[in-house]
């Protein structure tokens, strides 16, 4: 299993870079991947969206999938498409620290 | 990653329930990971857009030689004899059956998918031949179709991209 050391701490990530222990997950780490995928700053509205990610991971072991996202958060298509633009489905489980959402829709 | 942003194409031209199916969940997914998607509907595959037909997509039982009884509860793969997909009545219970199994699975309805790939960015044309055979309108179309444009078109629409015939 491979290890990123993400500000200052070690975390073990798969070949994709996905985070594999989500405990090892905080919320300075968060930042520091969104900046990889591309997103300079994370707002309250990438928040509300992360930590809905977080939740529902805690709760059925997985990454939600897009449209368990916009039912469960609140958050619509277009803000997740606006917010993560370019491939949210895998963006925010990696800036979650969680894997790829399983699941088609 | 490729620094060029990876592009499909899917051309609808079925108007069947279950033939709408493929490229909404695979235009969806393409979107979810960052792939530009554009989908251009010809021939019946235009009911996908129609404003009212969307809501209306059916699965006939007739000629589907893989559409067995076990959808029933039945075990096993008994066919449905042929003659009994022509009954009256048949194509709309096959259609619920399809519609209730996609529901209790969390997929979205057609026009919900189509919703969700407009807002995702995806980019919808309707075929000019086609539209003009059977006799449609612009505003015959949901929202979200961009506009009806020519094979040709078509062409300089989806250069570069991956194209899947539906």
């Amino acid at each position: 299993m491979a290890t990123k050391t993400i500000c200052g701490t070690t975390v073990q990530v798969n070949d994709e870079g996905f985070m594999t222990n989500p405990n090892e997950w905080t919320r300075d780490i968060a930042v520091e991947l969104a900046k990889e995928e591309g997103i300079t700053e994370l707002t309250a509205a990438h928040w509300k969206i992360i930590d809905f990610c977080r939740q529902s991971a805690v709760a059925t072991g997985k990454a939600p999938t897009l449209r368990q996202i916009t039912s469960g958060s609140g958050a619509t298509t277009k803000d997740l498409f606006t917010l993560f633009p370019k491939g949210p489905a895998k963006k925010v489980a990696k800036i979650s620290g969680l894997g790829k959402p399983e699941g088609c829709v | 990653m490729a620094d060029e942003t990876r592009k499909i194409a899917f051309i609808c031209s079925k108007g069947n329930l279950d033939m709408a199916y493929p490229a909404l969940i695979m235009g969806w997914a393409a979107l979810g990971n960052g792939i530009d998607v554009t989908i251009f509907f010809t021939f019946w595959g235009m009911d996908m857009i129609n404003k009212a037909r969307i809501d209306h997509l059916e699965v006939p039982p007739i000629a589907n030689t893989s559409m067995k009884m076990n959808m029933m509860g039945v075990p096993g793969y008994i066919g449905i004899p042929q003659f009994m997909g022509g009954l009256p009545g048949m194509t709309p219970f096959a259609t619920k059956l399809m519609n209730d199994k996609m529901k209790g699975l969390g997929v979205p309805t057609v026009r919900e998918y189509m919703e969700m790939l407009v807002d995702a960015g995806a980019k919808l044309y309707a075929c000019k031949m086609s539209v003009d055979m059977f006799g449609l309108k612009k505003e015959d179309f949901i929202d979200g179709v961009q506009d009806i444009v020519t094979a040709g078109d078509f062409m300089d629409l989806t250069e570069g991209a991956q194209v899947i015939f539906i």
